[in-house]
């Protein structure tokens, strides 16, 4: 089915673009110019009838219009693409500049991770039962909700200097700053998905013989596993959004120490170097929990 | 006296806020009687049969099933809603073997029992489906099967039929008659339809609003398979129709 609808959108695309092409040809009075447009117009075509490589068209402007910005300005504050690409590479493979940053990607993608996915897992480890019991108990709604709300607008930015304060320097203060990134995403996702359970769910449970102890583990928790995985979803990006921050808490390796290093030594093609890593393990860490909230709930019409 | 299966004896229902959702019904149901509550909207049907169901508290009288004041929803009387309440996360043998499964059968004879119910309502090619795929009336296949393989006695159905469209909702009613004639179910089945409620029942209960009562009970004596397009079922339908909006003619003169 989908791929007919876009076999045939492309077939539309092109000959709307077959037809455009011969306009112009003809108006110049150019036929062979005309030809020539003709193939550019149907591979714009193909491109464009195409999901993956439609989602690169925006970065792919993006990087045209960055590289048209910084050419011809070598001394620039905003280097060039290509040497962001040449200080990836570096930061990868070395053998460039062979300096404190070269061949050290691995180690900090892999220290920025285990930070990540470490204070991820913490955070969801607290927040998902705490929120079933906010959800599910009043009593602990009365108790806790108003003073975690009251939390909740805290940058955790603001957080970084009581947090170095408390935990110290270095990677307890940088797990304890991820962590509380993606604690508030899943802690509200999770009161939410378990409050705003269908109440004819607990009646059809009740009327074919669950006793009300009963309903928590049978009908509660099932029917709010869609709306607890958003919020780990939305909990896991956060993670990776305040990964820079927590590593400026004076941490050895890791992707966010990098860039405040290579800020320190103006080394702007580095920070961007950097930028774009976070955002590509992001993007696939994102990916990923997507696959596997595919598989677990099949049966979910937001996730199957 | 040999206690009815359903007795339900000078039942009010007042809402907090003092609205009057019943007042003063009796009832009476025998073992294997398909009997139809109908009138307009605010007469106080659906209250009455949450009340069964024990969704809901009386405020005065009693509801006596076999012989036992109902305080609250047991799997002896099923109920099928109008918006299904399938759940969603277990395919349609899951949902079939929920109740059984939870009242502690053995994991084969629950196999058997959902299987049967299966075959019974033709849900076989729709076994291992999850219900956001299917359509309407096979949802409604799927609600009526679970209470079925959860032994109910009593089968509550609230306009369950009423969200279906025409040509669903009438090999459903066939279905549904199949299958209560099959077994020794007894049915109580909310309608705000003259016709389903004439096709269907033994009995049917016609209520009215402000505030909700019983205000008469006919029972249909035609043969079945009923023709809606009869004389008999016509002068019948005429009947309860003049029942049924005595109200609107006495406010109107």
């Amino acid at each position: 089915m989908a791929t007919d609808s876009l076999s045939h959108e492309a077939v539309r695309l092109r000959r709307e673009a077959d037809q455009r092409a011969g306009v112009i040809g003809l108006a110049r009075g150019t036929l062979s110019l005309g030809a020539s447009r003709l193939d550019l117009f149907r591979v714009a075509g193909e491109v464009f009838a195409n999901r993956r490589l439609r989602a690169c068209l925006v970065p792919l402007l993006l990087l045209v219009l960055w590289w048209l910005g910084t050419r011809g300005n070598p001394d620039g504050l905003i280097p060039p693409p290509a040497a962001v690409g040449v200080a990836l590479w570096d930061l990868a493979f070395g053998g460039i500049n062979d300096d404190a940053f070269s061949q050290m990607l691995l180690t900090d993608l892999i220290a920025s991770a285990s930070r990540v996915y470490g204070a991820f897992l913490l955070a969801a480890a607290i927040a998902l039962p705490l929120g079933m019991l906010i959800g599910r108990l009043r009593i602990v709604r009365e108790l806790l909700e108003p003073s975690l709300q009251l939390l909740r607008p805290v940058p955790v930015t603001a957080w970084l200097p009581l947090s170095m304060i408390i935990f110290g320097l270095g990677p307890r203060s940088a797990f304890f700053l991820v962590a509380l990134g993606a604690f508030y995403p899943i802690l509200v996702n999770t009161v939410f998905a378990v409050r705003s359970v269908e109440p004819r769910l607990f009646e059809a449970a009740q009327m074919l013989g669950v006793s009300p102890a009963r309903l928590f583990p049978k009908v509660v928790l099932p029917a709010s596993l869609p709306g607890m995985f958003t919020g780990l979803r939305v909990g896991l990006g956060f993670a990776w959004v305040v990964i820079v921050v927590g590593e400026m808490t004076g941490v050895q390796t890791g992707l966010g120490a990098m860039i405040m290093d290579a800020r320190q030594l103006s080394r702007t093609e580095i920070v961007i170097a950097g930028m774009a890593v976070i955002g590509l393990a992001g993007f696939l860490s994102d990916l990923a929990i997507q696959m596997l909230g595919r598989r677990l709930l099949a049966w979910s019409p937001l996730h199957g | 006296m040999v206690e009815p299966l359903l007795r339900v004896s000078n039942v009010s229902k007042i809402y907090p806020g003092g609205i009057e959702a019943l007042r003063g019904a009796n009832l009476i149901i025998e073992g294997g009687e398909f009997v139809c509550l109908i009138g307009a909207s605010g007469c106080g049907k659906s209250t009455l049969l949450r009340m069964i169901a024990g969704f809901e508290q009386v405020t005065e009288g009693d509801v006596v099933v076999r012989g036992k004041a109902v305080t609250g929803p047991s799997p002896d009387r099923g109920m099928v809603f109008q918006d299904y309440g399938l759940f969603p996360w277990l395919t349609v043998r899951g949902n079939i073997a929920f109740g059984p499964a939870e009242r502690g059968k053995k994991k084969a004879d629950v196999a058997r029992i959902a299987e049967r119910f299966i075959a019974m309502m033709g849900l076989e090619r729709f076994a291992d489906v999850y219900p956001h795929q299917l359509s309407g009336g096979m949802k409604q296949r799927v609600a009526i099967a679970r209470v079925l393989a959860n032994d109910a006695r009593l089968a509550l159905m609230d306009e369950p039929f009423g969200a279906l469209d025409a040509m669903t909702r009438e090999r459903l009613q066939d279905e549904l008659l199949a299958i209560w004639r099959a077994t020794e179910l007894s049915v109580v089945f909310v309608t705000h339809s003259l016709e389903e409620a004439i096709f269907l029942a033994d009995r049917v209960v016609v209520m009215s609003p402000g505030p909700g009562r019983i205000v008469a009970e006919e029972r249909i004596v035609l043969e079945r398979p009923r023709d809606v397009s009869s004389p008999e079922f016509n002068a019948i339908r005429r009947r309860l129709a003049a029942l049924l909006h005595a109200d609107h003619v006495k406010e109107a003169a």
